[in-house]
């Protein structure tokens, strides 16, 4: 496969018991490793917005989109366009800090990148940090040399820009199929 | 009125129009069969000797009727015992509702007896699928299941029931099918589905464009896909290709959605297609594949597949669109309703040279006779000959479907029932049952060979039991024939385990579960036992002692190009 790139997809589903095995299932079974997956409900509790980062070329995000919104419980899919949507993920890094001079320093790398601090003991201090990838792995990188004690991120979730949303009435949407024959 | 979940799974059943299910009764879904015990007057359940043999005539009954089939099977066992028949029928879209039951509540999750976990093993082989734990919603789903098992494409829906659902009790209030998608969970669905969809009809300006596309072409070929079958799309199919005057392949699954015998037909495409088509799909200008997927057995090599030609793609399902071939064009819709709309739209148009061309090609595989052992042609011309031609055939997989579907031109959707997409070994009986069972004054065959018939043979008992008079037809090479047939062609003549030498003596197999049966092995005694497996009123079982180094010809090889015949 050619033009390899990471795809960001925005998948509404109903909030129900086993969606997201559905949803996760279905890129092993087509041989895709998921890059990045965040999950919560929306304003309607009984919607979930799935955000899933893969790596594939076009034609299989493209595909990827059509297997998903087969799935009963998926409302709706978007394959979001990197220049039009807003990317963040919130990672937490608790980083060796035992002197006051290694403190000193971290503190001010968090406040560049406005991260906070989180949690503060005697060995070690604890940041917040939100943004996409270049700001985290700049982050990441610069705290390396004090030593990374642990490193956890949520995964990414998106919106597109604008006024534009998941239930758009697009032609690529009016091809989700079942209303046809259903009865 | 208050019923239990188990009689409200009976009322259900009821207004879907279900007449008919199959299954194997067991602990955990003993308050439903229970129920069905009340309700043996207006459902016949028909007690197979396995749960494949039932997932299999469930399926069976589907594609023959184009109605929903359905399936009951206990928890545990029971469950997983339906997987191969749960995969059939999703791999070919046949519309199957299967029901199991699950232990209690209280002992789900804690490794109980006969529990597993059949809603997480049979989520990549069903359209979907349902864990009910409260008795208040069993009627929602099983409406949203069988709406979902026919509607679109069609494919197998699976409803698992906790034991406890069918021992509650809720309220439960008739609802006619056609009031079902006005509220409740199908409602739902319907609403966003309808939503989402804008309008259900194809696209206008798609259909324009294939019009242009069609007006432009000298050379062009329609492949007559399952998609034809199971939207009964026959009739538009029909005028479609007499008004383009393009000549019409058909894939396995497409067998009886274009009549073989027409002047049109091609015959088969694909792995072991005729000259003609596979010729045909390599010197067109314009191909237009309905309700076809291309999979690899038709495609084969997919770069360089209709290479000097447009493809277009006709199908119900946006996700097959370019999933196995890049397409030009595609019409999302249903094959009838496309087709139909197209037809309007269509002036008389005229080939000749074109179809010249192709059926310079021959559209059938020239086999020889021969004197002193019956060949799979001579057993298969002598069916034809005999057999009414209305007859319903089903198969197994490998040699002799593969004969069957070449000799045998299928003339209505649901003459052939086949496993085209899984390629299910032990499919033929099983379907066959479900067919009978469905259209008992129709003559059912069953082609089968030798390999496929013994795994699931059991079912003669079923067939038995409920005087349901198939005529199986085994032509016995004594050998795993496909398998064998590669070994020779691609493994240098390594016969690995494909040799069956081995029992039981078919006939006495028959015999003991109380039908006839009759080995032969010339075409005289073929007819005679013919005439008597029509008029003897039990199943009959036909061995046909058969050649083991008899091939199926052509061949492409797997991922070949279509007209680099490995053998001719």
């Amino acid at each position: 496969m050619s033009n390899i790139k990471r795809h960001t997809l925005s998948v509404q589903t109903a909030n129900e018991a086993g969606v997201l095995s559905q949803v996760s299932r279905l890129f092993s079974r087509k041989g895709y490793n998921i890059e990045s997956l965040a999950v919560g409900t929306t304003d309607t509790p009984k919607i979930s917005r799935i955000t899933i980062e893969v790596l594939a070329d076009d034609r299989h995000a493209e595909l990827l989109c059509n297997q998903l919104r087969k799935l009963l419980p998926v409302h709706s899919v978007k394959l979001l366009e990197p220049t039009q949507a807003i990317r963040r993920q919130l990672v937490l890094i608790k980083v060796r800090a035992a002197t006051s001079e290694v403190r000193n320093e971290v503190i001010q790398i968090a406040n560049i990148f406005r991260g906070s601090i989180i949690d503060v003991c005697s060995e070690t201090l604890t940041l917040s940090l939100i943004g996409a990838e270049e700001k985290t792995d700049a982050v990441e990188t610069l705290l390396k040399e004090f030593g990374i004690v642990e490193l956890v991120r949520t995964g990414m979730i998106a919106l597109e820009r604008g006024q534009y949303t998941i239930d758009e009435n697009t032609k690529e949407k009016g091809e989700f199929h079942y209303g046809k024959h259903v009865l | 009125m208050q019923l239990s979940g188990a009689n409200i799974l009976m009322e259900c059943l009821l207004e879907q129009g279900v007449d008919t299910v199959f299954g194997y009764p067991g602990g955990a879904i003993m308050p439903i069969y229970d129920a069905l015990y009340s309700y043996s007057d207006r459902i016949r359940h028909i007690l197979t000797a396995h749960e494949q043999g039932a997932s299999h005539a469930a399926d069976g009954y589907a594609r023959t009727t184009g109605k929903v089939g359905v399936c009951f099977a206990t928890s545990g066992p029971g469950a997983t015992n339906l997987v191969t028949g749960i995969a059939t029928a999703y791999m070919d879209s046949s519309p199957v509702v299967f029901i199991t039951a699950n232990v209690g509540e209280d002992l789900i999750g804690k490794d109980s007896f006969q529990e597993v976990d059949i809603v997480g093993i049979s989520m990549p082989i069903t359209k979907c699928n349902y864990l009910v734990r409260d008795v208040a919603g069993l009627a929602d789903i099983v409406r949203e299941a069988f709406a979902v098992a026919r509607g679109g494409r069609p494919g197998p829906v699976l409803i698992d029931i906790i034991k406890d659902v069918s021992f509650a009790t809720a309220a439960y209030t008739p609802l006619p099918r056609e009031e079902h998608h006005i509220g409740g969970r199908l409602g739902a669905l319907v609403r966003r589905a309808s939503h989402d969809l804008g309008a259900p009809e194809p696209d206008q300006g798609d259909i324009d464009l294939l019009a242009e596309m069609i007006a432009a072409s000298e050379k062009p070929l329609v492949i007559c896909g399952g998609g034809v079958v199971r939207g009964r799309a026959e009739a538009q199919l029909m005028e479609f290709a007499l008004r383009i005057d393009s000549p019409v392949a058909i894939t396995v699954m497409g067998g009886g959605g274009f009549p073989g015998r027409n002047p049109l037909a091609t015959g088969m495409i694909g792995m072991h297609g005729t000259q003609a088509s596979n010729h045909a799909a390599d010197r067109c200008d314009l191909l237009i594949a309905v309700g076809c997927r291309f999979s690899d057995r038709v495609g084969l090599q997919f770069k360089t597949f209709a290479q000097n030609a447009k493809i277009v793609q006709i199908d119900i399902d946006r996700a097959e669109i370019n999933k196995n071939i890049k397409t030009d064009h595609h019409i999302i819709g249903d094959a009838g309703q496309v087709l139909a709309r197209l037809n309007e739209k269509l002036p008389q148009m005229n080939h000749t040279a074109w179809k010249e061309e192709v059926f310079f090609f021959h559209t059938e595989t020239i086999y020889d006779d021969c004197a002193d052992a019956l060949t799979p042609k001579q057993v298969l011309s002598a069916i034809a000959r005999i057999l009414p031609p209305h007859t319903i055939v089903s198969t197994d997989v490998g040699q002799h479907q593969m004969w069957a579907i070449q000799h045998f031109r299928f003339d209505y959707p649901g003459q052939l029932l086949t496993s085209g997409g899984f390629g299910t070994m032990g499919f033929g009986l099983g379907a066959a049952i479900g067919a009978k069972a469905a259209k008992p004054n129709e003559v059912v065959l069953h082609i089968t060979g030798d390999g496929g018939f013994r795994m699931n043979c059991t079912e003669l008992a079923t067939e038995a039991h409920y005087n349901l008079p198939i005529i199986t037809c085994i032509l016995n090479n004594g050998t795993l024939g496909m398998v064998r047939q590669w070994q020779s062609l691609l493994f240098d003549g390594r016969h690995s385990e494909t040799t069956l030498d081995r029992g039981p003596d078919f006939v006495k197999l028959a015999e003991a579960y109380g039908l006839h049966g009759k080995r032969v092995t010339c075409v005289t005694e073929l007819e005679t036992a013919l005439q008597e497996a029509l008029t003897c009123g039990t199943g009959y079982v036909i061995d046909c002692a058969i050649d083991a180094d008899e091939m199926v010809r052509p061949m492409v090889r797997a991922g070949g190009h279509i007209t680099e015949f490995l053998v001719d």
